[in-house]
């Protein structure tokens, strides 16, 4: 069977099917916040996805460098993420998003 | 110098009320009484240049300028005003005297001169007044002082009852008599007497909007209202028995003598305009009427003294305003003037029959008073032979004038307020001597005191004794005397010149071609002595004789007629002791109806519209939507960002609909 050659459609499509998958894996999840962190990262994951097919198609290099920013900037976040997620569990004992609902109006 | 009149007695006022305790009770009196003797003197100088024919209308000072209406403070002297301001200042000072002896043991000592002082002023610009914005001013103010005195022994509920009941019926009258100010001021355009009066021709044409009323009309019963409330005229004299509550020598002065009075002095005044609305005259006609013979009636029965002198007050009052009803205004205000000497002196008399009797104020508990009271006696005597009009006494003159103007009245009304006044001469001699008869002949009942006294105001240790009764100090009789003697002889010196000379001349108008009462009054007078031989004869002093006669059959002759008559009337006994039910009229209907009113604004319109719809009703529509929206918020993380996710997804799509979907739809509709 012969797809034909991969297009900038393909890796939008794929990129899409990245973001869709994280904001699932984020509604869906109701145990766990570090699968939540995770699906934040995805979510990063694609939208890098496609700063790197639009960069390849355009041939404009900016956008490969951005790439580089936001994987630093991801690696912060998932770092104070996850510092936020150690205190969270010693103050309520429990990383279960189901419960942290003080929020609540 | 005319400043001075209203002034001294202000400073007075200020004196004892400010400074009352600094210069003790000795210096309160002092200052007062010589403020108003200062007053006094020179009212007298006033009213000799007036006779000698001088007049003065000026304004002393301009307080406010609003768009042309001018708010001044002036004074107009002329007969009817320097007349006014010596009845005033001589009663006044009379009483300041007798209050010295009346009120000694009083703890409110200071403060009582200084009220009466300050009601001395006020009266005096009430009547000195060339404009209106100063008559109501006064007028105010007297109600004022009325007020004050009547609750002066603020301890006793039932002053304080009195008292408010005076100042809300007095409001019903203010309210007329300040629409009538208005529609003066509204059609005229100016407060000044003197220039209404000018225009009060132009003002006859005029009809007041909207109606088929005459202007004129309307303005006089307004103002006419102001004096019902202020001289007491039914049906707003519910409030003049009930001051009786204040003390006595405050009945003499501010409820017999002077500021009820007020009423009769504002209309006279007021008679070029009421001279143009003959409407106006026969409505006076009828409530004068109703007044003068009704009230008279309620003095039977009564037992205190105060209260039998306060009802022949009512009546005296009603007789006033059938005069003023009949144009007769100059004898209105000279039935005003002997008026105030001799129920003055009753007033005082009984204040000294009071104080004899320890402030036991029962007449069923006197008797055979004359010889212990000799001085109070003959005076009191001669007080109530003036006020039933025996001939040559000053009340015979002007109560006898008043008879004859409303029998040579023309009005619709006079017919009916004759016969009135007529039955009235005979009730006037019946209570008067009623109360004369038990009070200082007959059986000596204050030793063992049938009837415990229920008006007692001084919780003194007196009570329960039988005391003897004594003649009051100095202080006390001395004024007495004094009153006594104007009682007397002033209607017999001055009837010539104020009725038929030209005291009043340019004080009071009279419409001639319409209202010829005075005219023929004047044409059937040949002096003051023939007048009272005349009278000898006469009508009204059958009437008057008889009801002494009756009196002393009734209570000295025969007491177990009066019982006998009261057994067979029983019910209508009954009706006037509850004084017609007026009372009862008065709380069950108009102040429960008032309630009610309040009641239904208050727990519909404030706490149901107001409160409840308006506030706490805009406070529940946001808590409902808040209730609603809060649904949104659970809490959880994911949730807001789904939301957000969403809301960019629209917002995304809304923003780029056109430009993604727009040539795909025109490419679709192209094909």
């Amino acid at each position: 069977m012969n797809l034909g050659p991969i297009t900038l459609g393909h890796y939008l499509s794929l990129g899409g099917m990245l973001f869709a998958l994280s904001v699932i894996g984020i509604y869906l999840n109701r145990r766990n916040l570090i699968v939540l962190l995770m699906a934040i990262e995805l979510m990063l994951l694609a939208v890098n996805m496609n700063f790197v097919a639009f960069s390849h198609y355009l041939g404009d290099m900016g956008g490969q460098v951005f790439v580089f920013f936001i994987l630093t900037v991801a690696a912060a976040e998932s770092a104070i993420g996850l510092a936020i997620l150690v205190v969270l569990f010693r103050n309520r004992a429990t990383i279960n998003v189901e419960e942290l609902d003080t929020l609540k109006g | 110098m005319l400043l001075a009149v209203p002034l001294a007695p202000l400073a007075g006022a200020v004196l004892a009320g400010f400074f009352g305790k600094a210069i003790g009770r000795t210096g309160a009196h002092v200052v007062t009484i010589l403020g108003v003797l200062i007053a006094f003197l020179i009212s007298a100088s006033v009213l000799n240049d007036v006779m000698a024919g001088a007049r003065f209308n000026a304004t002393i000072y301009e307080w406010m300028n609003l768009g042309g209406l001018k708010m001044e403070v002036g004074f107009l002297i002329d007969g009817l005003t320097a007349m006014m301001m010596v009845v005033v200042t001589f009663v006044s000072l009379m009483v300041h005297v007798y209050t010295i002896g009346y009120m000694h043991e009083d703890p409110g000592y200071q403060r009582f001169f200084s009220y009466i002082s300050l009601f001395t002023f006020s009266m005096l610009m009430l009547v000195m007044s060339n404009n209106f914005l100063q008559l109501f001013f006064g007028w105010e103010a007297v109600g004022l002082v009325s007020y004050l005195l009547i609750g002066f022994w603020f301890k006793k509920p039932t002053a304080i009852f009195a008292n408010m009941k005076a100042f809300l019926v007095n409001r019903v009258g203010d309210f007329g008599f300040i629409l009538g100010i208005g529609l003066i001021v509204t059609y005229a355009g100016t407060l000044n007497y003197a220039e209404t009066f000018a225009k009060s021709h132009e003002l006859a044409k005029l009809v007041f909007p909207g109606t088929e009323w005459m202007l004129i009309t309307v303005t006089c019963i307004c103002l006419f209202i102001g004096a019902m409330g202020k001289s007491a005229q039914f049906p707003l004299h519910v409030w003049l028995p009930d001051s009786m509550e204040g003390p006595t020598p405050i009945s003499a002065l501010i409820h017999a003598a002077t500021m009820v009075t007020a009423g009769i002095f504002m209309v006279s005044r007021m008679s070029p305009l009421f001279e143009l609305s003959d409407t106006a005259l026969n409505f006076i006609l009828v409530i004068g009427a109703i007044t003068a013979l009704f009230m008279g009636f309620l003095g039977i029965i009564q037992n205190d003294i105060k209260r039998v002198v306060a009802y022949s007050t009512l009546s005296q009052l009603g007789y006033m305003t059938v005069a003023l009803g009949a144009s007769a205004y100059s004898v209105a205000v000279f039935h005003l003037m002997t008026h105030a000497f001799f129920k003055a002196l009753l007033f005082l008399g009984a204040g000294s029959v009071i104080i004899g009797m320890h402030h036991d104020q029962d007449i069923r508990n006197m008797g055979g008073l004359r010889k212990y009271m000799p001085i109070t006696w003959i005076t009191s005597l001669l007080g109530s032979l003036a006020l039933i009009g025996t001939p040559f006494f000053s009340g015979f003159y002007s109560k006898d004038s008043i008879i004859e103007a409303v029998h040579a009245s023309h009005l619709p009304a006079a017919h009916w307020a004759y016969y009135a006044v007529v039955i009235g001469v005979f009730v006037t001699a019946f209570y008067s001597f009623r109360m004369y008869f038990l009070v200082f002949h007959g059986k000596e009942n204050f030793h063992h005191k049938p009837f415990p006294g229920e008006h007692d105001h001084h919780d003194d240790d007196h009570h329960g004794h039988a005391h003897t009764p004594h003649e009051s100090p100095l202080v006390v009789w001395l004024p007495l005397v004094l009153l006594a003697i104007p009682s007397v002889i002033v209607g017999y010196l001055t009837i010539g010149p104020m009725l038929f000379g030209d005291f009043f001349k340019d004080a009071i108008f009279v419409h001639g071609e319409h209202h010829h009462a005075m005219k023929e009054l004047a044409e059937e007078f040949h002096g003051a002595a023939a007048m009272a031989l005349h009278a000898f004869t006469s009508l009204p002093f059958v009437l008057a004789a008889s009801g002494v006669i009756v009196a002393y059959v009734f209570y000295m002759v025969a007491p177990s007629i009066p019982a006998a008559f009261a057994k067979a009337l029983a019910p209508v006994i009954r009706v006037m002791e509850n004084k017609y039910f007026l009372d009862w009229f008065n709380e069950h209907v108009l102040a429960a109806g008032a309630r009610l009113l309040g009641r239904g604004l208050w727990k519909w319109g404030d706490q149901g519209l107001i409160d409840g719809l308006i506030i706490n009703g805009s406070a529940r529509v946001v808590g409902l939507i808040a209730g609603i929206t809060r649904l949104v918020q659970t809490g959880h993380v994911y949730w807001y960002a789904l939301a957000m996710l969403l809301g960019v997804f629209g917002l995304l799509s809304w923003q780029l609909w056109p430009s993604v979907l727009g040539p795909f739809m025109s490419g679709l509709s192209g094909r």
